[in-house]
């Protein structure tokens, strides 16, 4: 029975489960309910990238409408990949919430953060399974509601006027993808993701189509945080809940870069996109831009969840750097990356979160000497912060592997070369933080009796991800054989027609 | 003249859009920066509803003797929008009441040497 389903579940289990958590409304069962659900999901994502592999798609008419009258709902090996990085992240994230968002959040909020966090999953998932250009605006506002509403929930009164401003940035950012979207439903009248991609071809670069890309990249770029549109994330990430920062880092920006994928390559059209209106000389620069401007601001704070999320914007110039190169290795990159970024930064964020438990704050006069007194915390984190930078055997070393001969293939050397420049930056804004764990002496007025390891519910989803980092920077064949899947699934939009279910 | 004429739904999209933003930009107090996004969001709604329009069409409605219909499917998406909208204004409003009781205003000037603005 379930079997025909498949492909709505991931959207449809925590969109069920959310208001069932705000009705038990106790903090443990809420959370109980809440892993089983999203548990499930990483199952069903499990499947759906199985089902795919072979470069099928699954497509499922929802309330038994068909497309293109109504919403459709289409799985191929490129959003079956980041739907099963987005599931896992969130299991990891809330196994590791139980403790750490207990401590954050006062306890009477505790169930309907558990609700917000479903809602917020359940959009991301919705984003990346339909194949419906307006149903992608609702699932992004279903997801960013729930999001502005975590970030606020933090003790930090702070989190407010971020939240707010994060509200503001990102109403307006997905208001011109609806206006972007409008401008193709004007031209083409119809609002099917393939639909939309065959009758484009016929109108293209008339000045409406034209204005509803520029339209729908800005609103996307808001979005995904691309520099210099980022300026809502710092604040979002450095003041929000530890556990919802390690959730959002490791999912929301890369849903917003996986939107960006679908609308260029599935609905424009990478040739309309990149060789007639020559985007991809702008975002090549913004990208680069990206990564130097915000790796160095990340070296200059003292505030190590503002500086990991200034890393993070750095990190999204990478991913776009991948695909400014259009090719089939650079696509191939960006979507390792999507992957491998949320496992390295999703750790990070989880130690930091640790260091928050126990010390109650996050400067970096909070590190010094937690070498010794958190010993498992910050050896996750420099594991973690080494993937980072990009050192052999971590999964970084592959992003930047795959990004750097994608370069190479075009004989780009200027673009390979200040990749690597740029990995300096990393060295540097991880080394702060490496050396005041392990070569300086704690603080004065820290307690030291009171200062130990965080409980072994939070090391756990910790650790797994520090040993996804380690194996899948091994292990290659797993990670790259779905990612090389869908950048082909991407890059050759005709494959998407086939595989009815 | 005919250009203002003809395309009139549309210059009211424009300046509308164009007035939503100055004031999210511009606005001093987070009250007026909510009314302003929702005077952006306005003006998309009649864009949407601009474009469903087919000149002598009636309401999608089955009626004898009318066989011109203006299109009902951007009327049925802005509905969705409008939604959106509205929860949209509901958790903006409430982070301005939370500001309100955390810092004690909501003018944008007042609070920022009180906190680090990043």
């Amino acid at each position: 029975m379930f079997e025909q389903h498949l492909a709505v579940l991931p959207v449809l289990l925590p969109l069920i489960a959310a208001p069932l958590v705000v009705l038990i409304n106790k903090p443990r069962a809420a959370w109980l309910l809440s892993t089983l659900f999203v548990g499930a999901c990483v199952y069903i994502s499990f499947g759906l990238v199985s089902a795919t592999m072979d470069g099928g798609a699954l497509r499922y008419a929802l309330g038994g409408w068909e497309p293109p009258w109504g919403i459709e709902m289409r799985v191929d090996s490129a959003n079956a990949f980041v739907l099963l990085t987005v599931s896992v992240i969130a299991t990891l994230v809330l196994l590791f919430a139980k403790e750490s968002i207990a401590s954050e959040v006062a306890h009477k909020q505790l169930p309907l953060f558990y609700s917000a966090y479903l809602l917020c999953l359940a959009g991301l998932s919705g984003i990346l399974i339909t194949g419906d250009a307006f149903n992608l605006f609702v699932f992004l506002e279903i997801s960013s509601l729930a999001t502005y509403t975590l970030v606020s929930l933090a003790a930090d009164r702070r989190c407010l006027t971020a939240a707010f401003r994060y509200l503001v940035m990102g109403t307006i950012g997905a208001t011109f993808i609806l206006i972007g979207v409008g401008m193709l439903y004007m031209k083409t009248g119809t609002l099917n993701m393939l639909d939309l991609a065959e009758r484009i071809q016929a109108v293209e670069s008339h000045r409406t189509i034209n204005t509803g890309l520029a339209f729908i990249m800005v609103g996307v770029s808001i979005k995904l945080a691309l520099f210099p549109l980022h300026m809502w994330l710092p604040a979002a990430y450095s003041f929000a809940p530890s556990a919802v920062t390690a959730f959002l880092a490791g999912t929301a920006t890369k849903v917003a870069i996986y939107v960006m994928l679908r609308f260029v390559f599935t609905i424009f059209g990478a040739g309309y996109v990149f060789e007639q209106m020559n985007m991809e000389i702008i975002v090549l620069v913004l990208a680069l831009a990206g990564i130097f401007q915000c790796s160095f601001v990340a070296t200059t704070q003292s505030n190590i969840k503002t500086l990991l999320a200034y890393s993070s914007v750095a990190q999204v110039g990478y991913i776009i750097l991948g695909v400014s190169l259009v090719s089939l290795t650079g696509l191939t990159a960006s979507l390792l990356h999507i992957f491998n970024h949320a496992l390295m930064k999703a750790a990070l964020f989880m130690a930091v979160g640790a260091v928050f438990y126990r010390m109650g704050s996050v400067q970096i006069i909070a590190f010094q000497g937690l070498g010794r007194r958190m010993p498992w915390t910050m050896s996750a984190f420099t594991i973690a912060g080494l993937s980072i930078i990009g050192v052999p055997l971590t999964v970084g070393f592959i992003s930047k592997w795959y990004l750097v001969t994608a370069a190479l293939e075009q004989g780009n050397w200027l673009v390979a070369f200040l990749v690597l420049v740029a990995s300096l930056f990393a060295v540097v804004y991880i080394g702060k933080v490496i050396e005041a764990a392990y070569f300086k002496e704690p603080s004065e007025d820290a307690d030291a009796t009171k200062i130990k390891e965080v409980p072994v519910s939070m090391l756990i989803p910790m650790w797994l991800l520090v040993l996804a980092n380690i194996y899948f920077g091994i292990d290659t064949s797993l990670t790259v054989s779905a990612a090389t899947a869908g950048a082909e699934a991407l890059l050759n939009g005709s494959s998407l027609v086939g595989g009815v279910q | 003249m005919s250009l203002i004429f003809e395309h009139f739904n549309h210059w009211v999209v424009v300046i509308l859009m164009m007035i939503g933003l100055y004031i999210v930009i511009t606005a001093n107090n987070l009250v007026k920066k909510v009314v302003g996004l929702n005077i952006f969001q306005s003006a998309v709604f009649l864009m949407y509803i601009t474009m469903g329009k087919v000149v002598g069409g009636t309401a999608p409605i089955l009626a004898e003797g009318v066989t011109q219909y203006s299109n009902p499917l951007p009327h049925v998406l802005i509905l969705t929008a409008i939604v959106v909208g509205v929860a949209t204004t509901a958790v903006g409003l409430s982070l301005v009441l939370r500001i309100k009781s955390a810092y004690g205003t909501i003018e944008e000037n007042e609070f920022q040497n009180k906190e680090d603005v990043i």
